[in-house]
C-alpha cells in the first residue's frame, strides 16, 4: 500500500479498481457457468434459457477485462479511501451484518432494539434514557403499524413467541 | 359531451361528503405506504381491501385508489430524502431528487415532485375522460414484439447518459440483466441460474437490490465521509412551496412531453417504470442545462416524476376497459372490482356508468386532496433531515431491513441487501453507475420475455420486430435514440478535452 | 398512543391465558393466519384467496386476522417449500392451484404434495376454449380443421403448467401443432387473444368473461365431463350452461383445476378440523355463491380422506401427462 502526500494510508483507486474488475468478471463466469447448464443454443422455439444469460455473461467477461486493462494501465494511484474511513464504514457494517445475522434467531424486534441502542451509543453517545426512548419506541411503533394496520407479519424470535404476539 | 354530462355526475358522487372523507383518509394511508419501505402500493392496496367491504363499491373504489395517488405521492419522499425509491417508477427520482436534498433544497426537490405528479395524473385524467376508447383500443394492437420495442426504446434513450466510462457502464448494466435473469424462466418453465439454492428461486427482486444499493451504500458512504447527513439546514416552511412553484412553468415543455410519454407508456403495457427512466433520459439529452443533470436539476425531479404518475395514472384505463392490471397494485385494485361484482372489461363503461364516471371524478378530486395533503406536510418531511445521523442512520437500516424482509417474507432477502449495500458502496467509489444497473435489473426480464415471446410467434424471425408500422416506428425511434448518444459522444471526443483539472 | 400500547399489553396477556387453555378445547389459532397464495397478485388463486379475507372479515368468522401473502417465486415453489417448512406452525395455510403438481415435476424442487396435510377442497376451476369472435370459427370442429391446417398460436398462462398441457392434450388428441405462447397472467392472455396476438386460448371463465360479455371472445367447449352448472345468460343470449363439453364436441380432453386449501406436514386433527369448519362456514356465505358464479366454477367440496385420495389421482395424471408432453425437468 503505497502512502500518499495526505500523511494518511489506505489502499489505493487503482488497486480497488482492480480487484473489482476481477470480482465483476468471476461473477460473470458464474453466470456462465450456469447458463452453459440450462442450455444456451438456439431451439425450435427460439433461444432456450441459458441463451441470453450466456451471452450477458461473455459481456461481463470482456468488459471487466477490459475495465482491469484500464485499471492496469491509467488507474487513478489516488486512496481509495483511509483506512480510518474505512474503519468508520466497517463499523456500520459489521453490527449491521450481526444484526441481519441474528434476526432469524432472535426475530426483528429484539434485534432491532439492540441494534438502535449500539448505534446511538457508540457512535451519537446519547444519554441512556434517550437510547431507551428510540431503542423501544421505534420497535413498538413498527409493531403497530406493521403487524397490527397493514397485517403484514415480521420475522419473530422466542420472546415474541412466548408473549404470545 | 355525453362524457362531460357523466363526469358531473360522476363529480357528483364523489363529493358527497363521506367519499371526501374516505378520499382524504386513503391518501393519508397511501402516503404512509409510499413511505414506508415495506409497505409497497400493491401491499396497502391488498390489506385494506377486507375494510372496504362494509362501504359502496364506488366508495370503495375510490378509498383504494386514493391510497394509490397517495403511494404514487409517498414514494418520492424517501427517494429524495435518503436515496431510496421504495417504487421501481422513483428511481430516476433519485437521481436529481436526493442531490438536491443534500444542497439543502429538499423543501423544494419535493415541492417539484409533488407538483409535477400531480400534474401528470391531471393530464392522464383529462385523457382518460375525453378518449377513453380511442386509447383502449390503442392499448390492443400491444402485442409481445409491440411491447419488446418499447422496452427497447426505454433502455436506448437512457444508455449512454451516465458519465462514466463507457465499458463501466456496460460491465454495470449486464450485471443488471444477469440478475435479473435468476430465478424461473418464464418461457420454458426452467429454472437458471440458482445453482440449486432454494433461496434464489425468487430472483433479485428490485427492491432489495435497490434498497441496498441506493439506500445502504448511501449510508455506508456518509460514514466514510463522517457522520452527517448533508442538507439538514435548508430552509422549512410552507414558503418554499410558492418559491418553487413560481420557477415551474418554465419547464413547461418537459411537462408536457413527460406527460406525453408517461401516458404512453401508462396505455400501452409497459407501465411507469419505463416511462420514468425514458422521460429522464429524453429530458436530460434536449434540455439546455442537461449536463447538470444528476447534480441536483430540479428539471431532472420534473421529468421523471411527471411521466411516473401520468403512467400510473393512465394505467388505470387498460385496467378497467380491458381488465388488464398495469402494474401490481393495478392488480389488486382489479381484485377488488372483481369481489363487488363489477367485471372490468369493454361493457364496464356501458352497465357501470356511475361507478365509473364516479372512479374518474375521485381520480381528479383525489390528486387534489392528495397534493394539498403532501404539500402541507413539506417542512415536516424535509424536517426529517435535521434529525442527527446517529439516530436517523439505525432507523433507516431498521426500515430497510423491514422493507427487503416483507418482499417475500424471507430473512435471507435482509441479508442480501446488506450485500447489495456494500456492492453499491464499492461500485460507487470505482466509477461503476448504479442506474443502468437497477434499469436491467428492472426491465430486463420482461425484455427478455417479450423478445422471446416475439420470436415464439414469429418461428424465430426477427422480421417481426419491424412487421407493421407501429413495431416498425418504435423500432425505429430506439435506433434514433441510441445513435443520438453516439454521435454526442462522438462530438464530445472531437472538442478538445475540456477543463480535468 | 399511551392507549394503544395499553391495549397491547393486554392483549398480549389475553392471548397469554388463550395459550393456557387446557388442550381438550378444540384448537383455534391465537396469532394471526397466514394465508400463502403461491401465486401472484392479481391471478386467480390471489382473488379467491382475497375473496376468502374479505368473507372472513365481513362475518366475523375468524377471532384472529386471516393474512394474505403472495409468495409466486419458482412457479410458486416460494409458497410450497414455506408450508414445508414450518412444519410446526399452524398459523399458515396455503392455496393451491395445478401448480401444486406440475412445478415440482418441471422445475425439480425437492417438494410433494404429500409434504403438507390436506385440509379442504374448496372448488375446482373449468377450463374453456376461447377463439376471437371476429375469426371464422365457430365450432370445434371449425377451430380443429383450421389448426390441422397449421400454425395457429395458442396462449396460455406460464409454462409447462396447466394451459400447456392442455394445449399438448389437444395436440395430441386431433393430431394437430400449435405454437404454445407464455405470458405472465390469465387476463393478459386474454387481452393478447382479443388484440389478434394469439389465435385461440384455454383461458379459466373469469379471466375471459368479461370479453365475453363484450363480444369480443367466442367460447367453443368447456374441458369438463358435463357443462356447467350456471343459466344466467352472459352474451348472445347463452349462458355458461350452454357451453358444450369438448368431449361433446369430439375433442377428447377433460382437466379441472384445484382450488384448495392445505396446511404444514405436522398438523394435527384438531387444527385440520379448525380450518375445515372455517372453510364450510365460508361457502355458505352469499358472497362465496356471488363469486362462484361470477367465474363460473365447479363447487365441488371435499375434505379428508375423499380429498387426499382425489389429490393422489390428479398427481399420477399430471405426471404421465406431464412425461408424454416431455416437461419433467431436472432441476438446475
Amino acid at each position: 500500500m503505497t502512502t500518499n502526500s495526505h500523511n494518511a494510508a489506505g489502499p489505493t483507486q487503482k488497486t480497488m479498481e482492480v480487484v473489482m474488475a476481477l470480482a465483476i468478471a468471476l461473477f460473470g463466469l458464474v453466470v456462465i457457468a450456469g447458463s452453459l447448464k440450462a442450455g444456451i443454443n438456439w431451439g425450435a422455439e427460439g433461444p432456450r434459457a441459458g441463451f441470453f444469460p450466456f451471452y450477458i455473461g461473455i459481456f461481463i467477461v470482456a468488459s471487466s477485462g477490459i475495465n482491469h486493462w484500464h485499471a492496469l494501465q491509467d488507474g487513478d494511484s489516488g486512496l481509495f479511501a483511509e483506512w480510518g474511513q474505512l474503519r468508520q464504514v466497517m463499523s456500520v457494517v459489521i453490527p449491521t451484518g450481526i444484526y441481519v445475522g441474528a434476526m432469524p434467531f432472535t426475530g426483528l424486534y429484539l434485534a432491532s432494539m439492540i441494534f438502535i441502542a449500539w448505534f446511538m451509543r457508540w457512535l451519537g453517545k446519547y444519554s441512556w434514557p434517550m437510547i431507551a426512548a428510540v431503542a423501544i419506541g421505534m420497535p413498538v411503533v413498527t409493531y403497530l403499524i406493521f403487524e397490527r394496520w397493514f397485517l403484514v407479519p415480521l420475522p419473530k424470535g422466542p420472546i415474541e413467541e412466548w408473549l404470545g404476539l | 359531451m355525453e362524457e362531460l354530462v357523466n363526469l358531473f355526475h360522476g363529480f357528483a358522487v364523489a363529493l358527497q361528503p363521506f367519499n371526501i372523507m374516505v378520499m382524504v383518509l386513503g391518501i393519508v394511508l397511501g402516503v404512509l405506504i409510499g413511505v414506508l419501505p415495506g409497505l409497497g402500493g400493491a401491499n396497502g392496496v391488498a390489506i385494506l381491501l377486507p375494510l372496504t367491504f362494509s362501504m359502496s363499491p364506488t366508495s370503495a373504489i375510490i378509498m383504494l385508489s386514493c391510497i394509490y395517488w397517495g403511494a404514487l405521492f409517498g414514494g418520492a419522499i424517501t427517494s429524495i430524502l435518503f436515496n431510496i425509491p421504495g417504487e421501481p417508477w422513483s428511481v430516476a427520482t433519485t437521481f436529481d431528487g436526493y442531490p438536491m436534498a443534500q444542497q439543502g433544497k429538499a423543501g423544494e426537490a419535493l415541492t417539484a415532485a409533488f407538483t409535477s405528479s400531480f400534474v401528470g395524473a391531471l393530464f392522464a385524467v383529462i385523457m382518460i375522460t375525453l378518449v377513453a376508447p380511442l386509447v383502449a383500443s390503442f392499448a390492443l394492437q400491444f402485442g409481445p414484439a409491440e411491447k419488446f420495442a418499447v422496452y427497447f426504446l426505454a433502455f436506448c434513450s437512457f444508455v449512454g447518459l451516465s458519465k462514466e466510462p463507457p465499458f463501466k457502464t456496460i460491465a454495470a448494466m449486464m450485471m443488471g440483466f444477469a440478475l435479473a435473469a435468476v430465478g424461473l424462466d418464464s418461457i420454458t418453465g426452467q429454472l437458471r441460474l440458482t445453482f440449486g439454492f432454494t433461496e434464489l428461486l425468487n430472483g433479485f427482486d428490485f427492491l432489495i437490490a435497490v434498497i441496498g444499493l441506493f439506500g445502504i451504500g448511501e449510508i455506508l458512504l456518509t460514514m466514510e465521509e463522517g457522520l452527517a447527513f448533508r442538507g439538514g439546514n435548508g430552509k422549512i416552511d410552507l414558503r418554499v412551496v410558492l418559491k418553487t412553484w413560481m420557477g415551474l412553468p418554465k419547464f413547461w415543455m418537459t411537462s408536457l412531453r413527460s406527460c406525453l410519454i408517461g401516458c404512453w407508456m401508462g396505455v400501452t403495457p409497459a407501465g411507469a417504470t419505463p416511462a420514468s427512466f425514458m422521460s429522464y433520459g429524453i429530458a436530460k439529452r434536449v434540455a439546455k442545462n442537461g449536463k447538470n443533470f444528476g447534480k441536483g436539476e430540479i428539471e431532472g425531479v420534473v421529468a421523471p416524476e411527471t411521466a411516473a404518475h401520468a403512467a400510473g395514472t393512465a394505467a388505470l384505463l387498460p385496467m378497467l376497459s380491458l381488465g388488464v392490471p398495469g402494474s401490481p397494485t393495478a392488480a389488486v385494485l382489479l381484485g377488488g372490482l372483481l369481489i363487488w361484482g363489477l367485471q372490468p372489461g369493454p361493457m364496464l363503461f356501458v352497465e357501470q356508468k356511475e361507478f365509473v364516471w364516479g372512479l374518474i371524478a375521485s381520480m381528479y378530486l383525489g390528486n387534489l386532496v392528495g397534493l394539498l395533503v403532501v404539500l402541507t406536510c413539506v417542512p415536516v418531511f424535509a424536517a426529517i433531515l435535521r434529525v442527527p445521523f446517529s439516530i436517523i442512520a439505525p432507523l433507516i437500516l431498521v426500515l430497510c431491513a423491514i422493507g427487503a424482509y416483507s418482499v417475500h417474507s424471507s430473512t435471507f432477502d435482509v441479508v442480501l441487501m446488506l450485500v447489495f449495500g456494500v456492492i453499491g458502496y464499492l461500485l460507487k467509489k470505482c466509477n461503476y453507475p448504479l442506474a443502468p444497473l437497477v434499469l436491467a435489473i428492472v426491465l430486463g426480464d420482461k425484455a427478455e420475455e417479450a423478445f422471446r415471446q416475439s420470436l415464439l410467434g414469429s418461428g424465430g424471425s426477427l422480421g417481426i420486430f419491424f412487421s407493421n408500422g407501429l413495431v416498425s416506428s418504435i423500432m425505429v425511434l430506439g435506433l434514433i435514440a441510441l445513435f443520438w448518444s453516439a454521435i454526442q459522444e462522438g462530438w464530445s471526443r472531437l472538442r478538445p478535452p475540456a477543463a480535468v483539472a | 398512543m399511551k392507549n394503544s400500547i395499553l391495549r397491547l399489553a393486554l392483549a398480549s396477556v389475553a392471548a397469554l391465558c388463550v395459550g393456557s387453555v387446557p388442550a381438550d378445547a378444540a384448537w383455534e389459532p391465537v396469532r394471526p393466519v397466514e394465508f400463502i397464495v403461491p401465486a401472484g397478485t392479481g391471478g386467480g388463486a390471489d382473488q379467491m384467496a382475497r375473496t376468502i379475507q374479505g368473507i372472513v372479515t365481513k362475518h366475523n368468522l375468524m377471532k384472529q386476522p386471516l393474512v394474505v401473502i403472495n409468495k409466486s417465486g419458482g412457479a410458486g415453489g416460494e409458497g410450497f417449500l414455506d408450508v414445508k417448512s414450518s412444519a410446526n406452525n399452524p398459523h399458515k395455510i396455503i392455496i393451491t392451484l395445478s401448480n401444486l403438481f406440475t412445478t415440482p415435476l418441471a422445475t425439480g424442487i425437492p417438494f410433494s404434495w404429500k409434504d403438507m396435510t390436506p385440509v379442504a377442497m374448496l372448488a375446482l376451476d373449468e377450463f374453456v376454449l376461447w377463439v376471437n369472435a371476429d375469426k371464422p370459427y365457430k365450432t370445434v370442429k371449425d377451430y380443429v380443421d383450421a389448426a390441422k391446417a397449421g400454425g395457429l398460436k395458442m396462449g396460455g398462462t406460464g409454462s409447462k403448467q396447466e394451459d400447456q398441457i392442455i394445449t399438448v392434450g389437444i395436440e395430441k388428441a386431433t393430431g394437430t401443432k400449435f405454437t404454445y405462447i407464455p405470458y405472465k397472467g390469465g387476463g393478459e392472455v386474454a387481452v393478447q387473444l382479443v388484440g389478434g396476438h394469439v389465435d385461440s386460448t384455454v383461458n379459466n371463465p373469469i379471466e375471459a368473461v368479461a370479453q365475453w360479455r363484450g363480444g369480443k371472445l367466442r367460447p367453443l367447449c368447456v374441458f369438463d365431463s358435463k357443462p356447467m352448472n350456471y343459466d344466467e345468460q352472459i352474451a348472445d343470449g347463452k349462458a355458461w350452461k350452454d357451453i358444450p363439453t369438448c368431449k361433446s364436441q369430439g375433442l377428447d380432453l377433460e382437466y379441472v383445476m384445484l382450488r384448495g386449501i392445505f396446511m404444514g406436514p405436522k398438523a394435527t386433527k384438531d387444527q385440520v378440523q379448525y380450518y375445515v369448519d372455517l372453510f364450510t362456514k365460508v361457502r355458505a356465505t352469499p358472497e362465496w355463491q356471488d363469486f362462484m358464479k361470477s367465474g363460473a366454477f365447479n363447487t365441488t367440496f371435499m375434505t379428508g380422506a375423499d380429498y387426499a385420495k382425489w389429490v393422489e389421482g390428479e398427481e399420477k395424471r399430471h405426471e404421465t401427462l406431464m412425461k408424454e408432453a416431455g416437461f419433467i425437468g431436472t432441476g438446475n
